[in-house]
């Protein structure tokens, strides 16, 4: 090797960290702001609240990464977590009144049937989308547009448009409990995360997932079966969707068909700033989790001084932009 | 005088191989043919254009170190280097893509700057980039004509015109093409030829070439030596970059070498030799021999019987009958030029491709691939042409790279066996000489050659019974080239039936034990590489008979 390309590499090298810890630089840049415009925003009350709000559509955001790191896309997550918390409602009630009953007495049944139902419901939904992309080729965008219509149809057809409310302690615990100072959905996701992070990193499955991003042809004439892998990863997008669904209707102790709405852009918007590709095949969980604490910070904190929701929304579209612009410039220095 | 791959020192050991004119049919006695023409011109003249001391950092980094090199009227130059010796850095400084941090840029012996390569383009200088720049959705016309087309009175595009003169540039280089087709459903050669003509209408004064030959069969290198040669005769100068050195005798007048940086030799081609000019590009002696010890062929691995392909899918029918016998522990060339249909025919055996009919032998059984992994379980593997476009995967390290066909097992839960994984490269590193300064980096940090053998070693580890390789040393480096082949042969010496394709003749040549030529889609001839000429395969490959 000729002292150039050491040199050459030593620059990739260096902005392919800078890449990675561009998030984790700008997350700790604004936590110090708005730290020292208003001290209140340090209260571990204010940082649990923070992590709660994150943590729903940080599960959502793992299963994104997946999807984005194989160079796809998901705009129905919003509305399957919708249809899945009304799942697991109907079955934690045992039914609606006036309209069904699943159970003969009219009681409900246990939570974690709900969660099952929630769950399942968001899988199969998943696979289904999954199939149309991976053996249909269609696009991924327009499965998942039409998706995005069909489950919230389902949802205002399962709720009658209306909310199902009122579930027992057991149910709530999932969204409203804690375990010492920490709020139950922050270790579910953390928990996603983590289980995420291990499949990405250390199996082959995770492996596959970045071979068919950074390049689906040399893949498949590796002998990675594109098409499973494409499969699993709107399963297990789906999964967590169902899953957040679940969560969430247990933490507002209620569900409804507008539950979600704009999660699907959230979850994009955490994957993204957290540094993984548009065009597949690089980044990750870690840098999912940081975009997603990103988001809740900026948020958090813009309420907190009470910039108005209308300039929120500003400046979040603006981050998002910028956090996809610098990547592509990353990706050209690092080449 | 003869390829790269045959060194004059070997000669005597193999009068019937290494002694034939090279790879290049078009140019026999090279000497009189279309290169001769811009020859005549004295070097006397001004220059056109004028490189003086070019230095070029990136992030502090010195890529070209005081490089100087001029081309008059009608001069056509050779620009020859390794990877990596800044022959691209030359092109874009030339072509204002990039602005020297150094040194001065003359154009009529008055200094230019060109900020943008749109000014080098205005100012007559196009470049003919082996990354195709084209516009794969416009139609060819629109495509030759991109940045410039031709309007009527109206100010709106002239599609009659436009169309015309894209016939008659494309007619220039022969080929008869439907201007109004998609570039992208041309073949690679003909989207070459296709930017080749944009050139040509532009009217430039300086064309330069990157490598422009890499996809072309040697019918069409022919042409397109005749077209330099038209090119020269006209005045326009000419930077030829290639590896392919037979070429730059056939058509330069005077080259250019780089070594790191540096131009390291210069002069008139008719003053030099192969054998010093691959000195002056590797700073080494480079022996590249013929094949080494005889092999002793076991039963065949892979017989196939008339194959051909499914009738009139993309391109038509490309594999009409294709019958050949790869055995145990020997190579097979089989060498035809582009569109015989010899990549077609190892993807339908890799189950890339539906078969049509015929049958496809593996170990004297019926065998059809429905999938790579099927292929794959089956013993076989498939080092595919386009590198970049079939092989790496661009983001991720080498490692991930080597590990992606599984050759090291996965423990329980699929859990990657890192540590397996790493000795088995490290194993490879040494064996195949993979230069790389991190195994950690991504794969493109290393040169085309190194990704090449991270490639093969990715398929070696398989330890495959079967081995196709297409194209194993295109766009890779005379050292690097002289390393994959010792490697193939490596590899048929362990048992492995290889089936080497590939359009470098000098290379069947060098490898194989027997060579089958295609034509068209089917077979033409069969016979022991040692019995075999450059001239006889171009026959069969080209001809009826």
């Amino acid at each position: 090797m000729t002292k150039a390309q050491a040199d050459e590499l030593s620059r990739a090298r260096m902005y392919a960290l800078l890449g990675k810890l561009a998030p984790l630089i700008f997350l700790l840049a604004l936590v110090i702001i708005f730290a020292s415009l208003q001290p209140r925003f340090l209260l571990p009350l204010n940082l649990f609240n923070i992590l709660r709000q994150v943590s729903i559509y940080g599960i959502i955001a793992i299963g994104m990464t997946f999807v984005i790191l194989i160079r796809g896309i998901d705009l129905s997550v919003g509305a399957l977590v919708a249809m899945s918390g009304l799942c697991a409602a109907v079955v934690a009630k045992g039914g609606i009144e006036g309209r069904f009953m699943l159970s003969a007495d009219g009681s409900g049944y246990h939570w974690a049937l709900a969660a099952l139902a929630a769950i399942l419901a968001g899988t199969v939904a998943g696979l289904l989308q999954g199939m149309a992309v991976a053996w249909l080729s269609v696009p991924a965008f327009v499965v998942t547009l039409g998706g995005m219509t069909v489950f919230r149809g389902i949802a205002l057809t399962i709720g009658n448009g209306g909310p199902i409310s009122g579930f027992d302690e057991a149910f709530g615990w999932w969204g409203r409990g804690m375990i010492g100072p920490v709020p139950v959905p922050v270790l579910i996701f953390a928990a996603v995360a983590l289980i995420a992070w291990v499949v990405l990193t250390q199996t082959r499955f995770g492996r596959a997932v970045y071979a068919v991003g950074s390049n689906p042809d040399a893949a498949r004439l590796s002998g990675i079966n594109v098409s499973g892998v494409t499969l699993s990863v709107y399963a297990l997008i789906g999964f967590c969707s169902g899953l957040g669904g679940f969560v969430l209707a247990s933490r507002l102790n209620s569900a409804e068909a507008v539950a979600g709405t704009g999660y699907e852009l959230t979850a994009i918007a955490a994957v993204v700033i957290g540094g993984t590709s548009l065009y597949g095949g690089t980044g990750g969980v870690a840098g999912t989790v940081i975009g997603a604490l990103l988001t809740g910070v900026l948020l958090n904190g813009l309420v907190i001084l009470n910039v108005s929701p209308y300039t929120q929304q500003i400046l979040v579209g603006l981050i998002i932009v910028a956090a996809v612009a610098f990547d592509h410039f990353i990706k050209r220095q690092s080449r | 005088m003869s390829h790269p791959s045959s060194p004059p020192g070997k000669d005597q050991q193999k009068p019937g191989r290494a002694s034939s004119p090279g790879a290049l049919p078009s140019a026999p006695g090279s000497d009189a043919a279309p290169g001769s023409a811009p020859r005549s011109a004295p070097g006397v003249t001004a220059p056109l254009l004028e490189a003086r001391g070019f230095v070029k950092r990136f992030f502090g980094v010195t890529v070209l170190d005081g490089v100087s090199l001029s081309l008059a009227p009608g001069e056509v130059r050779a620009l020859l280097g390794e990877n990596g010796a800044g022959k691209s850095t030359i092109i874009n400084l030339l072509s204002g893509v990039h602005q020297p941090d150094g040194g001065m840029l003359l154009l009529d012996g008055a200094p230019v700057r060109f900020t943008r390569p749109l000014e080098a383009d205005h100012a007559g200088i196009s470049v003919i980039r082996q990354e195709l720049s084209l516009f794969p959705d416009l139609s060819v016309a629109e495509a030759i004509f991109a940045g410039h087309l031709p309007l009527n009175r109206l100010g709106l595009v002239d599609w009659r015109q436009m169309r015309e003169a894209a016939r008659k540039a494309l007619a220039r280089l022969g080929l008869e093409i439907d201007v109004r087709a998609p570039v992208a459903s041309l073949s690679i050669a003909h989207q070459q030829m296709v930017e080749i003509a944009r050139a040509l209408t532009r009217k430039s004064r300086v064309v330069i070439m990157d490598e422009p030959t890499a996809s072309l069969s040697p019918n069409e290198v022919a042409h397109l030596g005749e077209i330099i040669a038209q090119l020269s005769a006209g005045g326009v100068a000419v930077l030829y970059v290639s590896h392919r050195l037979d070429e730059i005798r056939a058509f330069c007048r005077t080259y250019t070498v780089l070594r790191d940086g540096k131009a390291v030799s210069a002069g008139l081609v008719s003053e030099t030799d192969i054998p010093s000019l691959i000195r002056d590009m590797a700073g080494r002696e480079v022996e590249i021999g013929a094949a080494g010890a005889a092999r002793q062929p076991g039963a065949p691995v892979l017989e196939l019987q008339h194959l051909a392909s499914v009738p009139g899918g993309r391109g038509g029918q490309r594999v009409r009958d294709v019958s050949l016998v790869v055995r145990a522990g020997e190579i097979l060339g089989l060498a035809g030029i582009v569109g015989a249909g010899r990549t077609e025919t190892a993807r339908m055996i890799f189950g890339l491709d539906p078969v049509g009919s015929g049958e496809i032998l593996l170990n004297g059984r019926p065998f059809r691939a429905g999938s790579p992994a099927a292929a794959m379980a089956a013993g076989i593997g498939y080092v595919p042409e386009d590198r970049k476009g079939l092989s790496i995967l661009p983001d991720r390290s080498v490692a991930e790279n080597f590990a992606l066909t599984g050759a090291v097992p996965a423990g329980p839960l699929g859990w990657n066996d890192r540590p397996g994984e790493a000795k088995a490269l490290a194993g490879f590193v040494q064996r195949l000489g993979i230069r790389a300064a991190s195994l950690r980096a991504p794969i493109t940090t290393l040169s085309g050659g190194n990704q090449q053998k991270v490639i093969l070693a990715r398929w070696i580890a398989l330890k495959p019974k079967l081995l196709i390789i297409d194209e194993p040393t295109r766009g890779i480096d005379v050292g690097a080239k002289e390393d994959v082949h010792s490697l193939i042969r490596e590899i048929a010496a362990g048992g492995v039936a290889v089936l080497l394709i590939s359009s470098d003749l000098p290379e069947v040549l060098a490898l194989s034990d027997r060579i089958v030529t295609l034509r068209e889609g089917e077979t033409t001839s069969e016979q022991p590489a040692a019995d075999a000429t450059s001239e006889g395969l171009m026959a069969r490959m080209t001809r009826h008979g």
